[in-house]
């Protein structure tokens, strides 16, 4: 990514080169062979936001072969860990017939790429995918049209293979795309749907290649965004109030007064102070003596829940089938239980980071963000200038899951550059990180459900609050159920006493927990395998194919839970994917610590563009989801945040790692489903099954701390 | 207070003079430029930083410069010799042992000050000796896989 052998696309007057007119545009590419397309879902296409309406609207990626037969696609979406460098070069080589390292990816540079939304949501490989692999069949088209002239046969007599067209008949007949490309400039709007290969020509797609970005990042030289040297830069560091809400009452610096080397800078909220380094700037920090006023804390961890009920608003329909109360009158026996889970972080390892220049009135920022389009317009806003002033650079990501599409350290860097005229860096601190992250909400689901004789549930009332609703759909087969979600993750004033948002499948880990939680509930309760009682409750046969292949791999065998075995099983369907996931746990009876010993976890994700890379991503979010499940909570009383380093919060480590295994269920014949956040939705479920199978307890909230878990003893 | 400290940065002789409390964490990264050393938390938990000191995983986010004098310090840009990886750094890209890729060299250094100390480790060694390095995007089952191939070759004559 960051060996960008692309055309110079240097701003003409300052602005971007989308918003030259189509010849100058393609002047300033330099030639070649060019495809506009569109990728994304229309609905996104039309958020654009409004600085954005002179732009085109009918492609927003575009790949180039040029003349050196290089192909590069430029893409707004960023690379976090996720793979999409690889695996959508993977897709672009295949379908063009060049080698994959033929393929170069500018990605997250608003300046060289069209208008994306972001990166998140698992939609980079299922929405971009198929555009892209269009725009590739296009250009192979093109350059196949001009082989036919340049070697006087038909079209029908070439076949393309490893960057060259030739003759089915005489593979000594050929010509390189290189060669083709030379001299030519072609620009061509994706037209009617090209014809793509099958599944089965693929050559590159499905196999599991090397990470593009591999050798940059084991070798120190990927950059991150706080690895960006700019000459004259500053280090900034911002005076933070100790709870959120708190109101600066008086400030003294006069401890750096003397100091040559620092400068302060105070504009309205904003409070920094700079030094040509960054410890420099910490020290100088804090040297400074600032009081505040205190809001009174209202919530804390245990009342936190009734307040969200309270605030909560009118619940939006999710999924709806029959009738409920038809449903509890034909139930034998109904079942009530109330879900709870506690604000989780982010805690990726890089903190939120940018850096700002601004030259004459053009401004460059290089930002940790999942959003660089985003990050754009809210700079330009912040400063008051035109969006076409504004260039965002994303380099490698250290990690997102959500909390980086919050840019509120791309406009620090941005403000204070236009204050000091100076470059501007500002890296969170890891207790910056944890005070500004916008968490994954506390929420609250509650369900009423039943049975019948047969052991069929016949309703299902459900309500999540502030949860989100992804994942609450009902995919089980009851004949009456109702599915409702109060409020967004992203919460309401006065609802959350500091920022929430998106995190790694949003909505759905807390859904999927409350969801299979109170399928176990009633299995057991009727005696039954909870495998068999799902798969007895269930039509869907992707989610039946996955729970079987789960259960072959681990080895289930049918019984009522508690068993004793601590064994537990849970499925889910994210982003597209059929997810399901049987783990296997010890529990001490003393302390209540959870061990989990053995995750097994089946995914039909449809078409696995990089089947290596799609299994990385399932132990990373079974990995991740261990944390959620057993420890992560964001310690807070009102609006002051307890946490401050990994100390507390903790995340998993080596040590908690259990055997993990993944099975691919082959369904390439669907189109690529999600695949970075499907299989950590079902981790705080599975666990808290298997915590009840060992010792028929079973815990209600998240995270399941060895606290809670004593406490669900007692309870048996 | 100003002091000159004389080291060796990835095998070459270094002076610096400056002020010995600043933690080497930010002279490498903002003073000397080498930026594949990185901020984590600032406390010595998470092990982004590390760095080798006399061939020994520190955390550079807690060590003074003046500390270093007259020893040899590497950073994972000094890993790479004569333009050959290290067959950690080899093992970590077969293994796809990484994937935002921002805690990786300090796991590649704290693999090699590992593999020194116990060249033929057993799994719950590796563990043991990994388990204060984070990882948020979970790539550790991965990196254990790495560390044992690397440590497989590097016994079967490949370079120490």
């Amino acid at each position: 990514m960051k060996e960008d052998k692309s055309p110079n696309l240097e701003r003409k007057n300052g602005e971007s080169p989308f918003l030259l007119t189509r010849r100058q545009f393609l002047k300033a590419v330099g030639g070649g062979i060019i495809i506009f397309f569109s990728c994304g879902d229309l609905t996104a296409q039309e958020r654009r936001p409004p600085g954005y309406q002179n732009l085109p609207t009918d492609f927003n990626a575009f790949l180039r072969i040029g003349a050196n037969g290089r192909v590069t696609c430029f893409t707004g979406k960023v690379e976090l860990g996720q793979g999409i460098v690889t695996s959508l070069a993977q897709m672009l080589a295949d379908e063009l017939e060049v080698p994959l390292d033929a393929v170069d990816m500018v990605m997250g540079d608003t300046d060289l790429c069209p208008w994306d939304m972001g990166t998140f949501g698992s939609m980079s490989t299922r929405f971009f995918g198929p555009p892209l692999r269009e725009a590739a069949a296009e250009a192979k088209a093109i350059l196949i049209g001009l082989a036919s002239e340049h070697l006087r046969l038909n079209e029908n007599q070439l076949i393309a293979k490893d960057g060259v067209v030739m003759d089915k008949s005489h593979s000594g007949n050929r010509v390189t795309y290189a060669d083709l490309v030379r001299g030519k400039s072609i620009e061509k709007h994706l037209p009617k749907k090209p014809p793509l290969k099958n599944v089965s020509e693929f050559t590159i797609v499905g196999k599991s290649v090397l990470r593009k970005d591999a050798l940059a990042k084991v070798t120190g030289k990927g950059q991150f965004a706080g690895d960006i040297r700019v000459p004259g830069m500053l280090y900034a560091k911002i005076l933070r109030p100790p709870v959120h809400g708190a109101k600066l009452k008086s400030m003294d610096t006069s401890a750096l007064q003397m100091d040559k080397g620092i400068q302060i800078i105070q504009d309205r909220d904003l409070i920094a102070v700079l030094h040509r380094y960054p410890d420099g700037a910490e020290k100088a920090l804090s040297k400074i003596k600032a009081e505040f006023d205190l809001p009174d804390a209202k919530v804390d961890a245990k009342t936190i829940f009734n307040h969200l009920l309270n605030v909560a608003p009118e619940g939006e329909m999710v999924t709806q089938k029959g009738d409920i109360n038809e449903g509890e009158r034909i139930a034998r026996e109904a079942f009530e239980a109330t879900y709870l889970n506690q604000y989780v972080a982010h805690a990726t390892i890089e903190t939120h980071t940018a850096l700002a220049k601004i030259e004459k009135d053009r401004v460059t920022v290089w930002a940790s963000t999942q959003r660089p389009f985003g990050a754009k317009e809210e700079v330009a806003q912040a400063l008051g200038i035109p969006s076409q002033k504004v260039r965002v650079i994303g380099p490698f990501v250290g990690g997102g899951f959500g909390g980086k599409n919050e840019n509120r350290q791309v406009i620090e860097a941005a403000r204070l550059a236009k204050l000091t005229g100076k470059p501007v860096h500002v890296t969170w601190s890891r207790q910056e990180e944890f005070f500004h992250d916008t968490f994954r909400p506390a929420a609250i689901v509650k369900i009423r459900s039943g049975v019948t004789e047969a052991n069929q549930i016949v309703f299902w009332n459900y309500n999540v609050y502030f949860g989100g609703s992804r994942g609450a759909e009902q995919f089980y087969d009851i004949p009456h159920h109702r599915e409702l979600s109060h409020g967004h993750y992203t919460g309401l004033p006065g609802a959350h006493p500091f920022g929430t948002g998106p995190w790694r499948a949003p909505g759905n880990n807390t859904n999927t927990f409350a969801r299979e939680s109170h399928i176990d509930i009633m299995a057991a309760k009727v005696a039954m395998d909870p495998l068999e009682f799902r798969l007895k409750n269930l039509s869907d046969e992707r989610m039946m194919r996955v729970l079987k292949a789960a259960a072959e791999r681990f080895g289930w065998r049918a019984s009522p839970a508690p068993s004793g075995r601590g064994f537990g099983v849970a499925c889910a369907m994210d982003a597209g994917a059929y997810v399901a996931t049987m783990a296997e746990v010890e529990v001490d009876q003393d302390s209540g610590r959870v061990r989990v010993k053995r995750v097994v976890c089946a995914q039909d994700m449809g078409l696995a563009i990089n089947p290596e890379g799609a299994k990385i991503q399932m132990e990373g979010c079974l990995t991740m989801g261990l944390g959620y499940a057993l420890t992560e909570e964001v310690h807070f009383n009102g609006g002051r945040i307890l946490d401050r380093n990994f100390d507390t919060y903790e995340i998993p480590r080596f040590s908690w790692l259990p055997k993990i295994e993944t099975v691919l269920v082959e369904n390439s014949g669907i189109p690529p489903a999600g695949g970075g956040e499907p299989a950590i939705v079902c981790m705080g479920g599975v666990i808290a099954n298997a915590i009840f199978d060992a010792t028929g307890a079973r815990l209600f909230e998240l995270p399941m701390t060895a606290e809670r878990v004593k406490k669900a003893f007692q309870r048996r | 207070m100003i002091e000159i400290i004389r080291f060796k940065l990835n095998r070459k002789p270094m002076q610096l003079t400056g002020d010995g409390e600043r933690r080497l964490l930010w002279v490498l990264r903002s003073d000397i430029g080498l930026t594949g050393t990185k901020y984590g938390c600032g406390e010595g938990i998470c092990g982004a930083c590390s760095v080798l000191i006399n061939n020994k995983a520190t955390r550079s986010c807690l060590v003074p410069v003046k500390e270093i004098k007259g020893k040899e310090v590497m950073t994972i840009e000094g890993l790479v010799r004569n333009g050959r990886l290290h067959p950690l750094q080899k093992a970590f890209m077969d293994h796809d042992a990484l994937q935002c890729g921002f805690c990786t060299p300090g796991m590649i250094l704290n693999a090699y000050s590992l593999l020194l100390e116990k060249p033929q480790p057993t799994e719950a060694e590796i563990i043991e000796g990994m388990n204060d390095n984070l990882c948020r995007c979970g790539a550790n089952v991965r990196i254990v896989q790495a560390i044992q191939s690397a440590a497989k070759e590097m016994r079967g004559g490949g370079r120490g």
